[in-house]
């Protein structure tokens, strides 16, 4: 079987966020893979034991990226490629990624492909779905099981804590969710392993794109953090004058009432 | 000169930490008031190679390097003092001295099945009337057709009861000056003779293993001296000279582990109106905290990395060892003297790291040792 992961590096969901130049700062920050990726990359290692093939891991980044499709690599995929685009592209949103995925993916001939359900920085959960629409095959987000007998796939899909069922075929592209699985840590041999298996670098050109095809469809107009959280105000004196000052700010400070 | 760990050193220390923080952390606090060896966790650790970095594949290794097994000795020590006790003993004490001076027959017999993590491993040289003084030993090994008949006792080693064979050193003849000649012998714990028992009351690393061995005509097949019979002293020094790398990156380990919490806990306690982080007198504990622990740990590559490039690394391993752990003890005071009286109750974990880190200024080596050690460098 021919299985992809589409991975993304994101940053640790334990960094504190700060905005520096209306962008946020990456500045000494800890990046990771996308904690969702990472269950489609145990999906597509467990998959590929079960029926055989071949997981490539496929990012699309810049060459920081590596360190996280070297852990791919160690936790079990077979390949990696690493797309990198900063150099040709100055603006990049969901269609982007996606549309420089699908360029990539479209003579591969995926039988089954992998990606988080959501990343943790963006958080738009769009690029899985948009690479299935450009590649033309079905998909399933979210799901929390999956089961592959012959062409038939029966598919698990968590809908906000019930449970659906879909039967589907290959190829496929899914989007994993948390319960998926539970990710393997890549061990020591894998890691030392890692080193020695393929990691393709590609850029637009070797995809025979231009930066115009791939350009932003959305245009980012600030950056802010939300408001700090004041401290909160105590009301003191008798009960109903404390009553009367609450419906009073109620109406003119918080404009709720 | 480069500063930056390696692709995989840094995939080692994030997979290392990964695992410690789940597997380990949150049940420290329960091994040590239960005196409770983690065994369950050995086997996971085994599973993922990390009894075996050090050592090549065809010997059962994940062929890392020596930092990167003090990489991994530093996040498990983050996560439990003992638990990285433990893992230290058996590979640079149960492990390295058959790696280093076994035959090809003893390391596939031995060395592959610690390395996998099928079992750990033990170094047995302390003995009652015998700890600085190693040459003092008093375990003695007596030839007997082809066979070892050993007797004696052996005190605190780690990880007996969980290893399937001990090395341990006896004392087998004299030279021609009449001094002893101390050989290490492997062998087996199922050896009928050999008692181990584990009945020590610690102060800490408790989760550790810690054993006394009692041998009463123990009797095993001449092949099992390992290395040089005449030479068991040169190993034994050679083998705690690595060993002490690892203690060292143990003693950063647990510094980092009780920094952190007093890092933190000083930007939430809150006196006179403003954190706690706000006055000078605890800045300044702070940042001579984190001082102290970046100098360790790059006092610890740099033995680790001297021994991987094969060039000599005593004294820098002595530096290590007697450095990291003084620094870690002062760290570990001073988290508690951060935390007040909180420090001073189990439920906040830092008295633990106090505990657990005192180890390291006694074992493999005292500090008066390591300054000796250093002093004979110097050529005094
Ligand atoms: C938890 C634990 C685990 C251990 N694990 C092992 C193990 O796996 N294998 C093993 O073989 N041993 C092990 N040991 C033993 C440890 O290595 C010894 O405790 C250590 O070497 C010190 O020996 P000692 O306790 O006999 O102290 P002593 O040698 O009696 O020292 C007492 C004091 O005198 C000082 N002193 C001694 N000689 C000199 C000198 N010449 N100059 C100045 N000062 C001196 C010492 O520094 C120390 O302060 C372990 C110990 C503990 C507590």
């Amino acid at each position: 079987m021919n299985i992809f992961v589409l991975m993304k590096r994101t940053f640790d969901t334990e960094e504190k966020i700060t905005i520096v130049d209306g962008k946020v700062s990456e500045e000494g920050a800890e990046f990771i893979i996308n904690p969702y990726d990472e269950y489609a990359i145990e999906e597509a290692i467990q998959v590929r034991d079960k029926h055989g093939g071949e997981v490539t891991v496929v990012t699309v980044g810049n060459e920081d990226a590596e360190k996280e499709l070297r852990t791919a690599l160690a936790m079990g995929c077979d390949k990696a490629v690493l797309i990198n685009i900063e150099d040709d592209v100055e603006e990049q949103d969901q269609y982007t990624t996606a549309k420089v995925l699908a360029e990539y993916l479209k003579d591969k001939n995926p039988d089954l492909i992998l990606a988080g359900n959501v990343a943790i920085d963006g958080g738009s959960g769009q690029v899985g779905p948009r690479v299935a629409e450009l590649l033309g095959i079905p998909y399933v987000t979210t799901i929390t099981k999956l089961d592959i007998d012959g062409n038939k796939v029966t598919v698990i899909r968590d809908v906000e804590g019930d449970e659906e069922i879909i039967e589907t075929s290959l190829p496929l592209l899914v989007t994993a969710q948390q319960g998926l699985n539970e990710p393997r840590y890549p061990s020591l041999p894998g890691i030392m392993k890692a080193k020695k298996k393929p990691l393709e670098e590609l850029e637009l050109d070797d995809l025979d794109l231009e930066e115009e095809d791939v350009e932003a469809k959305t245009k980012t107009i600030e950056v802010f953090l939300p408001p700090k959280r004041e401290a909160g105000k105590i009301l003191e004196g008798e009960i109903a004058d404390q009553v009367k000052e609450l419906v009073r700010l109620l109406r003119s400070e918080a404009k709720v009432v | 000169m480069n500063f930056e760990l390696t692709k995989e050193q840094q995939m080692i220390k994030e997979m290392v930490r990964d695992f410690a923080e789940k597997e380990i952390a949150p049940y420290a606090a329960k091994w040590d008031e239960e005196a409770y060896f983690p065994v369950e966790v050995f086997k996971k650790m085994g599973e993922l190679g990390l009894l075996g970095i050090p050592f090549p594949e065809k010997y059962g290794g994940s062929g890392g390097d020596t930092i990167s097994y003090a990489i991994a000795v530093e996040e498990i020590g983050r996560a439990c003092g003992g638990t990285g006790l433990s893992y230290a003993a058996a590979v640079s004490l149960g492990a390295s001295p058959i790696y280093y001076f076994g035959t090809e027959e003893q390391k596939q017999k031995w060395l592959v099945p610690m390395a996998k993590g099928e079992t750990l491993g033990a170094f047995g040289l302390t003995e009652p009337n015998a700890g600085s003084d190693a040459g003092g030993t008093r375990t003695t090994a007596v030839l007997d057709g082809d066979e070892y008949v050993i007797n004696g006792e052996k005190c605190w080693i780690t990880n007996a009861q969980y290893s399937r064979q001990v090395i341990v050193t006896a004392v087998t003849g004299k030279d021609e000056r009449g001094k002893n000649i101390i050989s290490a012998i492997i062998v087996p714990t199922d050896t009928p003779g050999f008692t181990i028992r584990s009945n020590y009351d610690k102060m800490g690393v408790r989760a550790s293993n810690t054993c006394e061995l009692v041998f009463e005509n123990v009797r095993v097949p001449k092949e099992n001296v390992l290395g040089d019979p005449k030479k068991g002293f040169k190993q034994f020094l050679y083998t705690l000279d690595g060993g002490r790398i690892s203690i060292a990156a143990l003693a950063v380990g647990i510094a980092q582990a009780a920094f952190e919490k007093a890092l933190q806990y000083a930007k939430e306690r809150v006196q006179f109106g403003q954190t706690i982080s706000k006055f000078q007198a605890i800045q300044f504990k702070l940042a001579d905290m984190a001082m102290e622990i970046e100098l360790a740990r790059n006092m610890v590559y740099k033995a680790a990395w001297l021994k991987d490039q094969g060039k000599p690394f005593t004294k820098e391993a002595s530096f290590a060892k007697l450095f990291a752990s003084e620094m870690g003890f002062r760290v570990c005071n001073q988290a508690i003297q951060i935390h007040g009286g909180y420090g001073y109750m189990k439920e906040y974990e830092v008295e633990r790291h106090l505990r657990d880190i005192k180890l390291m200024e006694i074992g493999e080596g005292t500090s008066e040792i390591q300054r000796l050690v250093i002093a004979r460098q110097l050529g005094c």
